[in-house]
């Protein structure tokens, strides 16, 4: 029981948990606490730390705006002002803190007053559906497509539509990479032949990618109530991320093992069997690792191309908090861009998890 | 008529003046039912000469008959044993001796397919271990696999390219005895490639020596007529088996001694001149100056 616990939190990539486990079931306990204290505790000690160091920086960030807009108003408007200055800003007063990193403190207020927006938004969209219950009834034996919520989205509902994006990106990027970079790696002459195009569309921003799928997508989509900005947005993301699943599926089928192709030429397996038994098992380990890295890639990506493109999600959230202003506006970025990490970050073990999964490990 | 033969056969690798005869003159001729070992030092392209056979190589010149027609390619009337076992870890040992009943026997039912894998699992002892991964068998064990792979295609010929070379003394006695016994049973023809002389005698009916590369080619035979079944402690006692081990042994060091001194490479030393440590000059040095070191 206790060694399957294990082998399971493992393969999910939680192994510091380990000597605790082993710990609480009376194994060894005392060197298991330590190795527990080194590879749990520490961490946890250097997350303090972090929060420290950012306190006292914003500190002094904050310090020394407050300084600067004391001084400027005394030598615009006289003493009189920068006592007032000085007296607003220590009270606290919205309307003159000064504009600045924001403390642990306040991100983690502005992470409440998000949460509790999300709440208020939810209740405000299932009162709406309890409205327009009977009218979407009618309507729909009209024909008519429903009336939906056109409100202000939470930023929970940002986040939704940002994995919404990266997931169609990431599948156009598996749908167009995979199978080519299977044919290319399978001939030396295709991969020869087309290895300048990779090259140089590799290393090309995202910016870039965005503004020539606007080029295309504004031409070919001419129906007005097709939601371009997603369209564009996650093709561009897909177009970014896709290029290290092409170059390492075509490498991993081009470097299969030579003892594997002897073993499948004395079988004389046929070219179909030949791929699917022998190749693509062979090069999985390597086309993973190229997913592992485009689902990266495509999240790095997506707050920049959102953000231009003008699709609902993260980026823009980010983007129309700055162009906001708010006073607790620089508060709400920070507070995305933890999320923007952490999301990464799952989704990175999701991938390690799904490639443990599906890939052989020699002895 | 012999059921394999190679006559004349020569290969070679690169080109141009880093071209290396492998093989020269290699004639064989295998009759059904024979226990054939090849012996020769490492490097001697041994395995050059058992992938001809299987078809996975083409001579340059000569030809590989088998059943008195060309070898164009591999077929599963030839199973290989290769050195390293080649197993695909992604299988288990029942999946990956289906790929080859797979491609050997496309017409058998899901049911005689089982029982025939079944069958070539318990005969190499492994029926415990049936649905393992190769990463979790031993060098041994997974070398068993490989032997049930080949001889699963039910092949006319059996080869072997130094099947038991990576393994620890110990197991390779005991999957020598397997191997024999299960070769003695169907009485296959069967090639072994092997860089151990008392492995080919305890195994084989003749034994033919590979002189060492490059052109190596095949020394004469010895007959090996001691009665089956063989046992490694008894033979030992026999002055027969000292005699013609070290016969063979002989053989192989002598033209290994022969082709050292044979050897017709010169070696072409650079003409160089010391270069004392002293000044370094910069731009184009004065006529008649003196340099002085040091």
């Amino acid at each position: 029981m206790k060694d399957k616990t294990i082998k399971t939190i493992k393969f999910f990539g939680l192994s510091f948990l380990e000597p605790l486990l082993r710990a609480l079931s009376g194994e060894e306990t005392q060197k298991n606490l330590a190795s527990f204290i080194k590879k749990t505790l520490f961490p946890i000690a250097s997350i303090f730390l972090f929060i420290l160091v950012w306190h006292l920086g914003a500190t002094a960030l904050f310090n020394k705006e407050a300084e600067a807009r004391i001084e400027k108003a005394k030598t615009e408007q006289g003493e009189e002002a920068a006592k007032a200055m000085a007296d607003c800003i220590a009270s606290g007063d919205v309307s003159c803190q000064p504009n600045t990193l924001p403390s642990p403190q306040q991100v983690y207020q502005a992470y409440i007053a998000l949460w509790k927006d999300h709440l208020q938004i939810s209740e405000k969209k299932s009162d709406f559906k309890e409205k327009v219950a009977d009218t979407n009834a009618q309507r729909e034996e009209q024909g008519l497509s429903p009336i939906t919520y056109t409100g202000r989205p939470s930023f929970l509902d940002q986040i939704g539509t940002s994995l919404k994006t990266v997931a169609a990106g990431f599948l156009l990027a598996l749908f167009i990479a995979v199978p080519i970079g299977i044919i290319i790696g399978l001939s030396d002459v295709l991969r020869n032949s087309f290895n300048w195009l990779i090259q140089i569309l590799k290393p090309v921003s995202p910016v870039v990618w965005l503004l020539l799928v606007f080029m295309i997508v504004k031409t070919v989509i001419t129906d007005p109530n097709m939601d371009k900005s997603f369209i564009i947005s996650f093709i561009s993301v897909g177009l970014c991320a896709m290029w290290a699943t092409l170059v390492n599926t075509s490498l991993g089928v081009a470097t299969v093992d030579k003892d594997y192709i002897n073993v499948s030429k004395v079988l004389k397996l046929s070219i179909g069997k030949q791929i699917f038994k022998i190749i693509l098992p062979a090069s999985f380990p390597l086309i993973f690792t190229g997913l592992r890295i485009t689902v990266s890639v495509a999240w790095m990506v997506l707050i920049a191309i959102e953000l231009l493109a003008q699709s609902p999600g993260l980026g823009s959230f980010v983007w129309e908090e700055f162009q906001n202003g708010a006073s607790d506006s620089n508060a709400k970025i920070i507070v995305a861009m933890f999320v923007i990490g952490i999301i990464g970050f799952l989704l990175d073990r999701i991938m390690l998890t799904v490639q443990n999964f599906m890939t052989f490990s020699k002895a | 008529m012999p059921i394999l033969e190679l006559k004349n056969v020569n290969k070679s690798y690169g080109t141009g003046t880093s071209k290396v005869d492998v093989l020269r003159n290699i004639n064989l001729s295998v009759e059904e039912g024979e226990f054939v070992a090849i012996v020769g030092f490492s490097g001697s392209g041994k395995t050059t000469l058992i992938n001809m056979i299987n078809g996975l190589q083409f001579p340059d010149k000569g030809q590989v008959l088998l059943h008195g027609n060309p070898v164009n390619g591999p077929g599963p009337d030839r199973g290989v044993i290769f050195q390293n076992y080649s197993l695909l870890p992604w299988l288990s040992v029942f999946k990956n001796i289906k790929l080859s009943v797979d491609e050997a026997f496309p017409n058998l039912s899901k049911q005689e397919k089982e029982k025939h894998i079944n069958k070539y699992i318990k005969m190499v002892n492994l029926s415990h271990a049936t649905h393992k991964y190769p990463k979790e068998l031993s060098g041994g064990m997974r070398q068993r696999v490989s032997v049930a792979r080949a001889l699963a295609m039910n092949p006319e010929i059996l080869l072997m390219d130094e099947p038991l070379s990576a393994l620890d003394a110990l197991t390779r006695g005991t999957l020598q005895e397997e191997i024999i016994k299960i070769w003695s049973k169907d009485k296959k023809t069967a090639i072994l490639i092997t860089n151990d002389v008392d492995e080919g005698i305890l195994m084989a009916d003749r034994i033919i020596p590979l002189t060492p590369g490059p052109k190596a080619t095949l020394g004469p035979e010895f007959k090996i007529d001691f009665k089956r079944p063989r046992d490694i402690t008894e033979i030992n006692k026999d002055p027969h088996y000292k005699r013609l081990r070290n016969d063979i042994l002989e053989y192989l060091i002598e033209v290994g001694a022969t082709r050292k001194q044979t050897s017709d490479q010169k070696y072409l030393l650079p003409d160089l001149k010391p270069v004392m440590p002293g000044r370094v000059f910069f731009g184009r040095k004065k006529k008649n100056e003196k340099v002085k070191y040091f």
